[in-house]
């Protein structure tokens, strides 16, 4: 980013709810089916049909505005009007002046706020495949529609544009998808499209206040795509404004794969909704005692439970801690970590494991109850497994979705090696090394690496690293 | 023609004196005859109605009750849904298409031991006041097939005055039940929103649209209207039922009930309906009413405001009918092309001119001077009604300036066309139930209706005073 410029960036993030039911009608809120099988008269828009709001929706809305700090309102919903083939009744039932939630915020890991003007209830539509040579819009033969996802509730948070950073717009959305996960709104899964990202981005010479034209810039599906995007838009725009050029106000579809932003439509193009009330729903206006329920009713957020595992470390975590942290709480494994600390055990042994190994595995499915992560720990910082024995335990149990620990370890080979063993073969590498135990002993510490390493070699990586450094340091004397 | 009451009919079913299948087929029998004149049925839906009314002797045989309209023939408009059948809307964007299900009017009437026979015609999507408008062609007037029978229920209207069902329903947006009842000397009545489900209902209007029952006398209208109101949790805006039935109280009278003959509601139209208006008024008083004129001026607005609001809830209403998923569809190079060909196609003139009507009054720019506008003016005239009701029980007033006119007199006029709708207008706009009563002829002979008022979940009241109205009508045509 060219220091003479500062960007200007506000998100919109569409969360699909993770209800059982559809926002208007009673068909089933589920992605992957067969096209075309989760459908009535309502979701298809058939003539005579009428939407019925669903409370569940209005819950999970309502969590995720109390999660943001929003002010929960009397809200109504609107028509927004426009044609196209995967708007079931051409138009869609949204919320336009009387959102449900609004004035937020959302607090980012390094303290920073970024303001959340609403995050309002609306539709979704159906799914478009084109179907041609090319599969692309322009050249499609025809187009096939999956009304499966017709109707499927949506909330949109719309963040003002608070955001200055490639790196806060990042931290931005990851955020949000955890709070999103945290109220139980969202299974978080941003490649099946279930959370969607729109960025609005302008840039302005830096030190000056007034923003510049922006562009909306469409189709991130991951929390990658969304930082190259804004890095290309703004370097984009940069250049325009540098050869005197100026930025036209348009929505813009990130290409992920030639890595630029094209044009989709101008300001001039964009429709003209005709926003008006919705004459087929009643207002809804959530009375002090729902409002009560839902905020009673909701767990910790992520920050919440960032600051208990950094609690549980007993001290301000190093900035590694921090990301172990962060990556902790954002895949769910706090409460492994959280477990061992309860259990006497060191917190930051168990953080490591969490953030690295377990992490690893997650993303693949992979997992393990806290009773068994927490007796894995004991037998390591027990000094019965060494680290790399630990971690090759842990992989196993990760692999066979739990089992116990010490059975696991035997299984692998892994005793623990006797007192008597280590002293024998530490002698058996000091005799092996004459010359390097004398630079040693005249205090060459660096050689300490070495000599653990042959014992290591030598005990097949059953000795424990910490024994064998006290012992070499023992008989140095 | 058929002469009996629907609870006529339905007591000979109940007692087991007379089938069901014997009374369809009779109607049947009576749409084969005079439909072919009339062109009140779109669709006669000859097996179903066979098979339903076998239903009803079955339960007859068995010792089980059918219902209260056990047997009891029912004409529907064209714009309820029905599962299987043919459901145009008068319209050939539709034409061809099936629904997959039941309106839940359609179902009470099932469950109640009605038999529909048929779907009636009506102006497209129900925009019109004379059913000319339909895309296959008017429906006559029974009383003078010269005529029009009114709209945009004209259908369903001229099916229960020629004899065919003694019980008929309808949808009221602006006028087009009462005022197609009043044309074709029927009993026609407009429910407060909300008090029958609109769920299988076509929307023309959402946020006034209304069923409501179309029947040879008051007593036939309340026993439909009991068997139809009630809470739908498929309808957001339904409201919560009434236990009590209006049947119970409608010979009640009119003892005591202080009636406002509205001068704004009669001032415009023709002077031999403005005499029955008196009359009906002077029948009142004699019956112990205490009648006092009344003048609710801001009823003049509600016209206009009416043809903003209606028209654009329609623009957006009437958006899904592109072609895409079901109806109509006429073939072009690209979706947005495929879309205009099918409108253009399958839409008629008047559709036409309230879809753009209406996409201009929600059009950025123009929106705060015609759609919220029109939605203070609304605002306005509900807040007058209840200043009325603060002195008087009900409303009374001609239900359409005048009896009904020549086929093709107005098609060319769309402005005296929506002159039809002044009368009945304001009670859509408040949401209040409002019925019109046959009431003598006017001076060529025609029918005349009057028209009662009454505040929001005024039923009971309002077909009390309807059926005084009715005792004391002038014999002859129209009856």
């Amino acid at each position: 980013m060219n220091a003479e410029w500062e960007m200007v960036i506000g998100l919109e993030v569409h969360c699909e709810l993770k209800t059982a039911t559809k926002l208007f009608c009673g068909c089933r809120n589920s992605f992957g089916d067969e096209p075309n099988v989760n459908i009535c008269p309502t979701c298809l828009g058939l003539p005579g049909s009428l939407p019925v709001l669903n409370e569940q929706a209005v819950e999970l809305a309502m969590r995720i505005g109390e999660a943001l700090h929003c002010e929960i309102r009397p809200s109504e919903f609107a028509r927004k009007n426009y044609f196209y083939p995967d708007q079931a009744k051409d138009y869609q039932i949204s919320q336009y002046d009387k959102p449900l939630n609004t004035g937020g915020w959302l607090e980012l890991p390094d303290g920073f706020r970024v303001g959340v003007t609403r995050a309002h209830m609306e539709e979704d539509t159906g799914k478009l495949t084109h179907v041609g040579a090319s599969g692309r819009i322009n050249a499609a033969l025809h187009a096939l529609v999956d009304y499966n996802r017709s109707g499927v509730p949506l909330v949109e948070i719309v963040s003002e544009p608070d955001i200055r950073t490639v790196a806060q717009a990042r931290a931005y959305a990851s955020e949000l998808r955890g709070i999103l996960k945290a109220t139980g709104a969202s299974d978080g899964r941003m490649e099946e499209g279930s959370i969607r990202v729109d960025a609005n981005v302008s840039v302005h010479p830096a030190g000056t206040s007034e923003f510049g034209t922006r562009c909306e810039i469409k189709n991130l599906n991951s929390l990658r795509s969304l930082g190259r995007a804004i890095e290309y838009e703004a370097a984009r725009q940069i250049a325009l404004l540098e050869a005197g050029g100026k930025v036209d106000q348009e929505t813009r579809h990130w290409d992920e794969s030639a890595g630029r932003t094209e044009s989709m439509r101008s300001k001039e193009e964009a429709n003209d909704y005709r926003y008006f009330p919705e004459p087929d729903l009643v207002p809804l206006a959530p009375d002090a005692a729902w409002r009560e329920r839902v905020r009673v009713g909701m767990g910790p957020m992520p920050s919440d439970r960032r600051a208990q595992l950094a609690a549980a470390l007993g001290g301000a975590p190093t900035d590694a801690e921090a990301d172990q942290i962060r990556a902790v709480v954002d895949l769910g494994l706090d409460g492994l970590v959280t477990a061992v600390a309860e259990a006497g055990l060191p917190a930051s042994l168990a953080l490591a494991r969490a953030a690295n190994e377990v992490a690893a595995q997650s993303e693949a499915g992979l997992g393990l109850s806290a009773p068994t992560f927490v007796a894995l720990l004991a037998m390591e910082s027990g000094g019965q497994l060494s680290a790399t024995q630990s971690k090759a335990v842990l992989a196993a149990l990760l692999e066979r979705g739990g089992g116990d620990p010490a059975a696991v370890a035997k299984e692998m080979g892994f005793e623990a090696l006797g007192a008597d063993t280590l002293s024998a073969v530490v002698d058996d590498v000091i005799a092996a090394h004459p010359g390097e135990w004398d630079r040693f002993v005249e205090g060459e510490d660096k050689l300490m690496g070495m000599f653990t390493g042959e014992v290591m070699k030598a005990t097949s990586g059953k000795a424990n690293g910490k024994e064998v450094a006290a012992e070499l340091r023992r008989r140095r004397g | 023609m058929t002469t009996a009451t629907a609870l006529a009919l339905a007591a000979e079913v109940r007692s087991g004196r007379r089938t069901a299948r014997d009374v369809v087929e009779e109607a049947l029998a009576a749409v084969a005859a005079g439909n072919g004149e009339l062109n009140a049925f779109l669709t006669v839906l000859g097996d179903e109605a066979r098979a339903q009314a076998d239903a009803v002797d079955a339960e007859v045989a068995a010792g089980r009750d059918p219902g209260p309209l056990a047997g009891v023939p029912v004409a529907l408009k064209d714009n309820l849904c029905t599962r299987g059948s043919l459901t145009t809307c008068g319209s050939k964007i539709l034409e061809g298409w099936r629904p997959p299900y039941d309106a839940t009017v359609v179902e009470s009437l099932r469950a109640a031991g009605a038999v529909a026979i048929g779907k009636t015609n009506m102006d497209e999507f129900a925009m019109g006041s004379s059913t000319e408008n339909s895309a296959f062609g008017p429906t006559r007037n029974p009383r003078h097939t010269g005529k029009v029978p009114g709209g945009s229920s004209g259908g369903s209207a001229a099916a229960v005055a020629a004899g065919f069902t003694p019980l008929g329903l309808g949808s009221d947006t602006g006028g087009s039940i009462r005022q197609p009842a009043a044309l074709c000397g029927v009993v026609g009545m407009k429910p407060t929103y909300g008090r029958i489900s609109r769920y299988g209902l076509v929307a023309f209007a959402s946020s006034l649209d209304q069923i409501g029952p179309f029947a040879t006398t008051v007593e036939d209208a309340a026993l439909l209207f009991d068997v139809l109101a009630g809470h739908d949790p498929l309808d957001s805006t339904s409201l919560p039922s009434i236990p009590e039935p209006t049947l119970a109280s409608v010979h009640d009278g009119a003892e005591g009930v202080r009636v406002g003959l509205c001068r704004d509601l009669i001032d415009g139209c023709a002077p031999d309906v403005v005499a029955r208006v008196q009359e009906a008024a002077d029948a009142l008083a004699g019956a112990g009413a205490k009648v006092e004129e009344i003048s609710v001026p801001e009823f003049a607005y509600g016209l206009s405001a009416y043809y903003l609001i209606a028209p654009a809830e329609a623009s957006s209403n009437l958006a899904r009918y592109d072609g895409v998923r079901y109806g109509l569809r006429v073939d072009g190079e690209d979706a947005a092309a495929m879309n205009t060909a099918t409108r253009t196609a399958g839409f008629g003139p008047e559709v036409k001119r309230r879809v753009m009507l209406g996409t201009y009054a929600l059009s950025a720019g123009y929106y705060d001077a015609y759609y919220a506008q029109a939605q203070r003016v609304r605002t306005l005239v509900m807040r007058a009604f209840d200043r009325a009701y603060e002195s008087v029980d009900v409303l009374l007033g001609a239900t359409a300036p005048t009896t009904a006119f020549d086929l093709g007199a107005k098609v060319d006029d769309p402005m005296a066309m929506y002159m039809n709708d002044v009368c009945t207008i304001p009670s859509n706009l408040s949401g209040h139930p409002a019925i019109s009563v046959p009431f003598g002829t006017g001076e060529d002979g025609l029918p005349v209706g009057v028209q009662v008022m009454a505040p929001a979940l005024g039923e009971a009241m309002l077909f009390r005073l309807a059926r005084v109205v009715e005792e004391h009508a002038p014999q002859g045509a129209g009856s």
